[in-house]
């Protein structure tokens, strides 16, 4: 079943998807934006503060998920030898740092007019600055090891470590008493936010899922050339 | 309607800058992957040039080899 996923199939695919990628985000984040920032209502507490959500959550979510994904990827690749799923899980790290970054920031940003600081040692934002951190190591390592082996010993031990922390991000809001608010969108039971508001929210977030798309796909392109690169030095 | 817009109830300096963050790194994550990626292909390209013939033949019967060549023509 892996063959599927071998690298010289899919490059004909990958190799041509993110100019209609691009696109598709172009006109999503469009209708995302015009949603945001004019058609969508303002907060009956935070007024038009409440604006900074469509970013910040849709980055938060993204973020989280990048990592389970590469958490994942890394363990089935370890356990499967296979070294794709160690080529995808580092295609998929540097848009979930700078989703990470984005949700950091622009949390700082929202925290001012609402909390009346940019920055709080809370449950939930501490792990989220927790998760940057685990990112930051786990780029850096395929910087700084050379060995093939090696290196996914060491991310895969990262991404361990680092999923202990994800339900920690999510259950900050519940396990303590902390400033930042409590989850409004719930799957399993119902959510406390309008569908005025919801609707933009998944709109932005399927923009921010494109995005995060589009970089995987070219970043792993790169990684395919750049082994293709070294098979021609052995010609 | 677009003092309205920009001012936000006062709150339009927090919610331009974040959404302007947003979009800048968006665009050097994108401009920085785009780099790699073109710097890789010409590398490729250079490489495959300086190729003989015999290795270039042998080369391009992969057939993800004959893909990377295609893209770097059309890019």
């Amino acid at each position: 079943m892996f063959k599927l996923f071998h690298p010289n199939r899919i490059f004909q695919i990958t190799s041509k998807a993110p100019k209609y990628i691009l696109f598709l985000f172009v006109i999503v984040l469009s209708v995302g934006l015009t949603e945001a920032l004019i058609l969508s209502p303002e907060d009956y507490k935070q007024s038009d503060a409440v604006r900074i959500m469509y970013v910040h959550v849709p980055a938060a979510w993204i973020s989280l998920g990048i990592f389970s994904s590469i958490t994942f990827l890394s363990i089935s690749g370890f356990i499967f030898k296979n070294k794709n799923f160690f080529l995808i899980s580092k295609s998929l790290a540097p848009s979930g740092f700078v989703f990470n970054i984005i949700a950091l920031i622009t949390g700082a940003i929202w925290g001012k007019p609402t909390w009346g600081t940019w920055w709080a040692w809370d449950a939930r934002i501490t792990s989220m600055l927790i998760l940057a951190l685990f990112y930051a190591m786990y780029l850096i390592s395929w910087r700084i090891y050379e060995n093939e082996e090696k290196v996914f010993k060491v991310t895969t031990f990262i991404t361990i470590l680092g999923i202990v922390n994800v339900p920690i991000i999510k259950y900050s809001v519940d396990w303590w008493n902390t400033l930042h608010q409590p989850a409004s969108i719930n799957i399993l039971s119902k959510s406390s936010i309008h569908p005025s508001m919801l609707f933009p929210l998944l709109i932005m977030t399927a923009a921010f899922a494109l995005f995060s798309l589009l970089i995987f796909l070219m970043k792993y392109n790169t990684e395919l050339i750049k082994i293709k690169n070294k098979g021609l030095d052995r010609l | 309607m677009i003092n309205e817009l920009l001012f936000m109830n006062g709150y339009g300096v927090y919610v331009l800058s974040a959404f302007s963050f947003t979009l800048l790194s968006f665009s050097a994550l994108y401009l920085i992957t785009k780099v790699q990626f073109i710097k890789e292909q010409n590398k490729f390209v250079a490489k495959f040039g300086s190729l003989n013939s015999e290795k270039a033949k042998s080369a391009k019967s992969q057939r993800i080899n004959k893909e990377i060549l295609a893209n770097a023509t059309n890019n």
